[in-house]
């Protein structure tokens, strides 16, 4: 089990991390889900004995990590943001290297990355700098998962990512987590949180929720408008002077609207946008997805 | 222990990979020890001489005769007067002036001593210097044999007896700054290319990826301090060979004291180099700190002008200078021929420069912020 309490940190001026307390279960895919700067990575960084707390406690598997320290680096795999395994050493030089600093070796746990490094051992003597996005994620999965983790810590694994190889990347993961890994990502991608046990929805260093993804979803009990239009700026535009509009925002190609009466209908807002001279092709009834529920938490405490 | 070993392995591996470091390593010698040893030394030959006889007499003549044979000077004109000459050298023509008043040869004849002047250009104070060295020995001479001639008088003249030149016999002013220049380009090699790559992890980020792993902060720093030790070793091999091969240069003390000062020495260097990258966050304040410490390093240790002559304050603070510890240990030993016992000081000073520096270093690593 992974307890943070009260945790806050701050650089200068900004409170990167603002009282955050949550549990996390052992053997959980747990996803914090949160826009550039909510504190995700300050938080991973205090996890992993990085980075010490102004305030609050952390308990890793009954471990602090600012006392041992030592303990926790090793039962951590940890793949920052930012690639960071040497460029100029091979994919298997690299896991060599890693292996032998962990004290293992890489026969040794091998079945643990088998199904990952097996996709890069082709390429194994080729310097870690001149690999792809994919690769070099892999390549950083492998050297993380090296030496038998408890936990995995996985920082924007899928930034910088094709589509498929962030399909295949959820793909591993799940499979890690049969293994009885713990398993801790960050993203800023609202459609990966569907793939996790449960998400934290993070902004400004603010836990706004924690929950499993569809209970999130299903907690979001307003009506939402999908409206596709012509002009979606002047459309926008608007909307927001509407006296009845709760929120409204660019979703994709369309706009997605939020009514302040509990129960209007479709044909009030096309009538509404055809007052305005708006010209629209449909206005419809959907059902909320994990982004949805984000702006609308976030909308709130804005 | 083979935490260590991966490590070691790991830098060599880049090292020998990296296509700008290593021809660095191995092509830097070589320039430095051509072109920076012709620039930085003087020619001491050809310096320019004007003499003003006013004596006109046999004694003034012998001087005169000694001056055109020596190979060092060239006797530009016998000016009459003291004014001319003073002009000549007033308007750079002549580089020293020698005044012989008239009544020389007699002073020394009835009174056993005489007085001649000799004026030297001093902006280039250690050109002034050297010559007037150079002088003072040739009018000991002269003094010699007159004494011989004379042999009535044995106890004729005051006899300077200047030691400058024991050691570098021929004058041979490459043979003063070879060693300097080599101890310089061990410094740079040991220095920045530690602090360089201990702060290029920091950069690139692969410094997170280590500070999460068990590896201990002193097997870091020694992990990096190994290699360029090694490197800075065999770049002194190499500048000595270069430096043996091209100008001859002696080799008078022992290797091993040498060597073993370096080894010393290196680990003091790399410890500070390591020190300021430990501190720093991009190379660029790396480079910053370096050349500063270096520049300092450099124009205190006596590698360009003589540390006896330095402000009271300057040869205090060469204490905590290892450079000139090294500047010392190896002129001695290669034109000196010093040994262990001569360079006991230089030793204990460096090593204890060392043990701070590195501690400093691995103290002040930092994996937690
Ligand atoms: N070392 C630091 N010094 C100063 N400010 C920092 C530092 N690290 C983070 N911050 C600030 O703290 C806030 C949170 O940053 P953090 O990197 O934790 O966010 P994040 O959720 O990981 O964002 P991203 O998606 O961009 O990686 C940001 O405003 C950032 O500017
Ligand atoms: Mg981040």
């Amino acid at each position: 089990m992974i307890e943070f309490k009260n945790i806050h940190k701050s650089f200068e001026d900004v409170h990167a991390v603002d009282d955050v307390s949550l549990r996390i279960e052992e053997g959980e895919l747990f996803g914090f889900i949160g826009p550039d700067g909510a504190g995700k990575t300050t938080l991973f960084r205090m996890l992993n004995s990085l980075l010490i707390p102004d305030e609050g406690q952390i308990n890793l598997f009954g471990l602090d990590p600012v006392k041992e320290y030592k303990k926790v680096r090793q039962i951590i795999g940890y793949m920052p943001g930012k690639f960071s395994l040497y460029y100029d050493l091979s994919i298997e030089e690299n896991l060599q290297f890693f292996a032998t600093v962990f004290g293992t070796t890489i026969e040794e746990n091998y079945h643990l990355i088998e199904d990952i490094y097996k996709q890069i051992e082709p390429f194994k003597k080729r310097p870690a700098g001149k690999l792809s996005g994919g690769m070099k994620q892999k390549l950083a999965l492998s050297c993380a998962l090296i030496h038998k983790p408890r936990l995995l810590l996985l920082d924007e694994p899928t930034t910088g990512v094709d589509a498929v190889s962030r399909r295949e990347f959820w793909e591993m993961l799940q499979k890690l987590k049969e293994k009885g890994i713990t398993i801790v990502v960050s993203t800023p991608y609202m459609d990966e949180a569907g793939l996790c046990d449960r998400v934290a929805l993070m902004q400004n260093g603010k836990i706004h929720a924690v929950a499993p993804p569809s209970e999130i979803v299903s907690q979001f009990s307003d009506p939402l408008y999908t409206i596709k239009v012509k002009n979606n700026y002047k459309s926008l535009q608007a909307l927001r002077q509407w006296e009845f509009c709760e929120n409204v925002y660019p979703f994709g190609e369309t706009l997605h609207y939020l009514d302040k009466r509990n129960n209007v209908s479709a044909d009030v807002i096309e009538a509404y946008l055809s007052s305005q001279q708006l010209t629209f092709d449909k206005v419809e009834m959907i059902q909320p997805d994990i982004e949805d529920c984000f702006i609308a938490l976030t909308h709130n405490v804005g | 222990m083979r935490i260590l070993l991966a490590l070691l392995q790991k830098e060599f591996l880049q090292i020998f990979r990296n296509r700008t470091m290593l021809p660095l390593i191995f092509v830097m010698p070589l320039v430095q020890l051509i072109i920076l040893v012709n620039a930085a030394t003087m020619d001491m030959k050809n310096i320019s001489i004007t003499v003003a006889d006013m004596d006109l007499s046999s004694t003034s003549r012998l001087l005169i005769n000694k001056l055109e044979a020596s190979p060092f000077f060239k006797l530009e004109e016998l000016s009459i007067n003291k004014e001319d000459a003073i002009d000549r050298l007033q308007d750079n023509k002549t580089d020293v002036v020698i005044f012989i008043p008239n009544k020389l040869e007699a002073d020394v004849n009835r009174e056993g001593i005489g007085k001649m002047q000799i004026i030297t250009d001093a902006i280039d104070a250690s050109k002034a210097q050297l010559s007037f060295g150079y002088l003072s020995n040739m009018i000991r001479e002269l003094n010699l044999s007159i004494a011989i001639n004379q042999q009535s008088l044995p106890n004729l003249n005051q006899i300077k007896s200047e030691a400058l030149y024991w050691f570098n016999p021929e004058l041979n002013y490459k043979y003063y700054m070879l060693p300097a220049i080599m101890a310089i380009l061990v410094t740079i090699i040991g220095m920045f290319l530690s602090a360089l790559n201990l702060v290029r992890e920091k950069e690139v980020g692969t410094a997170e990826q280590i500070n999460v792993t068990p590896i201990r902060k002193s097997h870091f720093i020694i992990g990096k301090l190994v290699p360029f030790l090694i490197i800075g070793l065999l770049e002194l091999t190499l500048a000595l060979l270069v430096a043996k091969i091209l100008y001859d240069l002696p080799v008078n003390g022992s290797l091993l004291v040498l060597y073993t000062f370096a080894f010393i020495y290196l680990v003091a260097v790399l410890g500070i180099g390591l020190l300021i990258s430990t501190k720093s966050q991009t190379q660029q304040q790396v480079m910053m700190l370096s050349f500063f410490f270096l520049l300092v390093f450099v124009l205190l240790s006596g590698a360009f002008t003589s540390v006896d002559n330095m402000p009271y304050i300057a040869q205090k603070l060469n204490r905590l200078n290892p450079l000139y510890y090294f500047m010392n240990v190896i002129r001695m030993v290669l034109i000196k021929g010093a040994g262990f016992s001569d360079v006991f000081l230089e030793i204990r000073s460096t090593l204890v420069i060392a043990i701070i520096s590195v501690s400093l270093a691995v103290f002040s690593y930092r994996k937690t912020t």
